[in-house]
């Protein structure tokens, strides 16, 4: 009886947006009259941060301090459309119609600083500290704050913008399949370290070396929350999960968290990760959607590191020790010692 | 069996109100006394997110039936931070990107407050222990302890200096 | 630094990585939302507490398939507290029109069952009620008469001649695309490629189904609004989605309609199928006051849509060295007993076919299947996640038989720049040949310098 430790190595891709485009999301933004932008969606946070990376692209884009940026969602009475949080699309979409909205926001702000600086708007630039400035000259330069009010009271202009991102719609050919399904690709690669107890059938996930390249990384502490809590769903999503351990048989479904099981904080593998950059053409600052691909290589890859470490096969998941224990009863019948 | 009143020390105030029999401490925080702070997750004491202290003791809420705990001192996350100041916990779980959803935190802070209370050095061992009864689905957990680790050592700083 | 920080590599991409002077993208910005968390002070859906608040819980099905003779609410409706027990006669629009705005048709499911039910779990009555513990009782003590039917829940055996039939609404036992029965991939001649191929490599893979399992369940509250709109607070992933979806069950105008939401306590694909709110509404407006309706975790576990389970079939023509020059997937997914999103994460499934590999000659085969469970839908990695799993595992298995190393079988084979996808859009963007050799390096696997100057933009090495 022993504990055998195997590696195991899988690649993957994922698909930013909705399968097949048509899937628009809109943004709106407009300054209140002392410079604070208000971005006005309709997405959801479902935890992985599209309010905090909206105020970044508003923010971004204006060539203001994220400080003078506010985000209201969702309230479909004061919200523009969105489709939805799914498909690792809320960056990717929303991403694109704040940008777009906010430049064209940055456009009216330019032209009346310019009226309040009296130069040519293409003169102006920003450095998000706040001022509005000539280039060459930065002591010629007018506040955000002084210049909503000015805008408002005294050039009578609104500082506002409108976004819109859609992919066209493609329609599959249903002889072939041919389609265009997909914005950009961001990629994955986990090696995976365990140890499979061959008496009890439990297997550990010890190290997981995960590779993640995600377009750009526009808040890397928060693509780091979405690797290493997705690269830990992918190892529950090995070892645990099921609603009908005895699939296609209906029986013994799990209704509570005591029977759904998932590895809890004292089951964690030591996770090393790695973001790479190739940014995506139509990607917000090259972003690409990465929060759902980050579970899918760890299952195979601990799949390849049990075969690895014992000899046995998985082929249906999850990973159970009773699966692994029946598999190493089988290769024991197989080969008699 | 009527409805009675039942009088609490909550976050150091003293409330009363009307409590059917065997309704539980977290329905009547949340509906009773508008202090939502502790969330229902799964009503079976399973997921922590409820979890409030109750004379110093981290408690399922939804387990709770609130006549056993008439009288008692009841923490719950409105009260861990002193006016606008968040304490060392909360102000370590922002800083180290210890949310996503913010749908387990309640019950994570407050488990953490109850460990600190009794340990004010704990090990990585110890929080793990703390927080086992506490479900999170999106972090892997792993910035949650990082956090409690960080509180700790924040106020074993702040006791040196004061 | 207290944060968890994944390194950015600066070496691959170099030139294409180069961002000018941005400020706020790629900085470390603290979370918008995470002062209200740590405080408790960010409002979830079920944290709006409007006053009369009415409960509403679902009586729901005993059996896996079966007619229902009789539905007898009257003992439900003598529970003390119990205001209302609703039928499928109370709601004006009977059929869920999930994918309806998106042009995916027919509209399969009731949400209150007619005259037969599908699946064990599912809605047949529901009971609204002064306070959650009356709702309860009442949906506890609604009476059921059914007439057994026979269930069928293997997607092969479903599609057998002479199986038990899911869903009328379907038609027949699978969803059909354009004509076909299945979402089908032709590219090249795998014929031919298994033909000439040094080796033909054929496995079968099997996947359970998974709950998204948010700590936070699905659910929503419904307030009557004075200028006689209904506010409704959700947990939805998809506002609009969740209002237009609404509205045309309920037949009432769009703007009748207003969702406040976008504060979510964990989704993963579990709360886009617009199951709560239809019936909620419908209750509000039964009588006329808030209605809040919430899944219990029991709900959420075994009633409320999972991942769906799928079965895979994987054959590969390989040649002596390592290169894979045809892939053949018959792919059954396990919609359960109604479509929801299935149908689309089948297509999508279809196209990430035959995975991030450059494979001349691709033949897949995508059904959707209707059986007797749960229906299935989105979750995180839909259509995606478990063809990784058989991929990949497929990969190491011909790795293994060819003797290779695995991660010199997948830069052998992986899709690069200006490669021709099955689904004939050209590759661009391609990375997968960097993150293997970053992986590579950052777990210690030595790879040849052939292997380590591959690239996603050239063809060096092949």
């Amino acid at each position: 009886m022993a504990k055998l430790r195997g590696r195991g190595y899988a690649s993957v891709n994922y698909p930013t947006g909705m399968n097949l485009g048509g899937d628009p999301s809109q943004a709106l933004i407009h300054a209140t009259t002392t410079g604070t932008f208000v971005v006005s969606l309709s997405s959801v946070d479902l935890g992985q941060g599209i309010k905090t990376i909206a105020a970044q692209c508003a923010a971004e884009t204006l060539g203001l301090p994220i400080e003078n940026v506010l985000v209201d969602t969702a309230d479909t009475d004061t919200g523009p459309h969105c489709m939805g949080t799914f498909a690792s699309r809320g960056t990717h979409r929303v991403g694109n119609a704040v940008i777009m909205a906010a430049a064209e926001a940055r456009g009216v702000m330019l032209e009346v600083a310019a009226e309040e600086l009296e130069v040519d708007a293409a003169d102006l630039e920003t450095d998000g500290t706040g001022y509005i400035a000539v280039k060459g000259a930065r002591d010629k330069r007018v506040h955000i704050t002084d210049l909503a009010l000015a805008a408002h009271f005294k050039h009578g202009r609104t500082i506002s913008g409108r976004g819109i991102y859609l992919k066209e719609p493609s329609t599959p050919v249903p002889e072939t399949g041919e389609m265009d399904p997909d914005s950009c690709q961001a990629h994955a690669c986990t090696v995976a370290v365990v140890e499979v107890d061959d008496e009890t059938g439990v297997v550990e996930v010890l190290e997981l070396f995960n590779t993640y390249e995600v377009g750009r990384a526009l808040n890397p502490a928060m693509a780091t929350q979405q690797v290493e809590g997705g690269a830990w769903m992918g190892v529950s999503h090995a070892l645990f999960e099921t609603t009908e351990p005895y699939y296609p048989a209906r029986d013994h479904g799990p209704r509570d968290f005591a029977g759904y099981l998932m590895p809890g904080p004292a089951d964690l593998p030591v996770q090393h990760s790695l973001l790479l950059e190739r940014p995506a053409d139509n990607g917000p600052y090259g972003a690409k959607g990465i929060g759902e691909m980050t579970a899918n290589a760890p299952i195979p890859a601990i799949a390849n590191a049990i075969f690895d470490a014992c000899g046995v096969r998985l082929t249906a998941m999850p990973f159970t020790p009773e699966r692994v224990l029946r598999g190493l009863d089988a290769l024991r019948t197989e080969e008699p010692c | 069996m009527p409805s009675q009143i039942v009088s609490l020390d909550v976050n150091g105030e003293r409330r009363e109100f009307i409590a059917a029999p065997g309704a539980t401490l977290l329905a009547c925080l949340r509906e009773s006394l508008g202090l939502t702070a502790a969330k229902r997750g799964c009503a079976q004491g399973a997921c922590g997110t409820c979890t409030v202290l109750v004379d110093g003791r981290p408690e399922a809420a939804c387990l709770v039936a609130v006549e056993t705990v008439a009288g008692s001192a009841i923490r719950t996350l409105e009260g861990v931070a002193t006016g606008g100041d968040l304490d060392e916990v909360q102000s370590a779980f922002i800083d180290c990107f210890a949310t996503q959803c913010g749908f387990c935190t309640p019950g994570m802070i407050m488990v953490a407050e109850a460990l600190l209370d009794r340990d004010p050095d704990p090990s990585e061992a110890d929080v793990i222990e703390a927080i086992s009864g506490n479900v999170c689905r999106c972090t892997g957990y792993r910035p949650i302890v990082i956090a409690i680790l960080e509180a700790a050592r924040r106020r074993r700083e702040r006791a040196v200096t004061r | 630094m207290t944060y968890r920080l994944a390194p950015i590599d600066t070496g691959a991409f170099a030139a294409e990585r180069d961002g000018g002077d941005l400020t706020v993208i790629g900085s470390v910005v603290r979370r918008s939302d995470a002062r209200g968390h740590v405080t408790g002070r960010t409002e979830f859906f079920e944290d709006v507490a409007p006053p009369r608040l009415a409960h509403l819980k679902m009586h729901r099905s005993a059996r896996h398939h079966a007619r229902i003779r009789d539905v007898d609410a009257t003992e439900a409706l003598a529970v003390p507290g119990v205001l209302r027990v609703l039928t499928h006669a109370d709601v004006p629009n009977n059929l869920y029109t999930v994918l309806k705005l998106i042009g995916v048709q027919p509209d399969d499911e009731p949400v209150l069952a007619v005259d037969k039910v599908r699946y064990l779990g599912e809605p047949i009555c529901a009971v609204v009620a002064e306070t959650e513990a009356a709702a309860l009782e009442g949906a506890a003590r609604v009476k059921v008469a059914y007439d057994d039917l026979p269930p069928v829940f293997d997607v092969e055996e479903a599609l057998r001649e002479g199986a038990p039939l899911v869903n009328e609404y379907q038609g027949q036992n699978h969803f059909v695309y354009e004509g076909h029965h299945c979402r089908r991939i032709r590219f090249g001649d795998v014929r031919e490629a298994f033909a000439r191929a040094d080796h033909v490599f054929e496995w079968r893979y099997q996947s359970a189904p998974i709950e998204q399992a948010p700590v936070e369940t699905t659910g929503c509250v419904v307030v009557p609004q004075a200028d006689g709109r209904l506010r409704i607070h959700s947990d939805t992933q998809a506002c609009f989605f969740t209002l237009d979806n609404t509205a045309l069950i309920l037949g009432t105008p769009f703007n009748k309609l207003r969702i406040v939401g976008g504060t979510v306590g964990g989704g993963f694909g579990g709360k886009v199928d617009v199951v709560v709110e239809p019936i909620a509404c419908v209750a509000a407006m039964a009588v006329d006051r808030p209605v809040k309706f919430v899944y219990d975790r029991a709900e959420e576990m075994q009633v409320s849509s999972p991942r769906a389970a799928e079965r895979i079939y994987i054959k590969d023509a390989v040649m002596g060295d390592g290169r894979i020059t045809g892939r053949q997937v018959t792919l059954y997914v396990d919609a359960g007993a109604y479509a929801r999103h299935t149908p689309y994460g089948t297509t999508k499934a279809a196209a990430h076919l035959p995975g991030p590999y450059s494979i001349p000659n691709v033949w897949a085969d995508c059904h959707c299947v209707f059986t007797n469970r749960t229906p299935s839908s989105a979750m995180r990695g839909f259509g995606v996640t478990i063809a990784d799993f058989a991929l990949e595992s497929q990969m190491d298995r011909i790795a293994r038989a060819l003797g290779m190393d695995p991660l010199q079988l997948r830069l052998l084979n992986a899709y690069r720049d200006g490669d021709l996808k099955a689904h004939r859009k050209v590759a661009k963007g391609t990375a997968l040949v960097e993150v293997i050799q970053k992986a590579a390096e950052l777990a210690g696997h030595e790879l040849p310098e052939t292997y380590r100057r591959m690239s996603s933009t050239s063809r060096e090495g092949l």
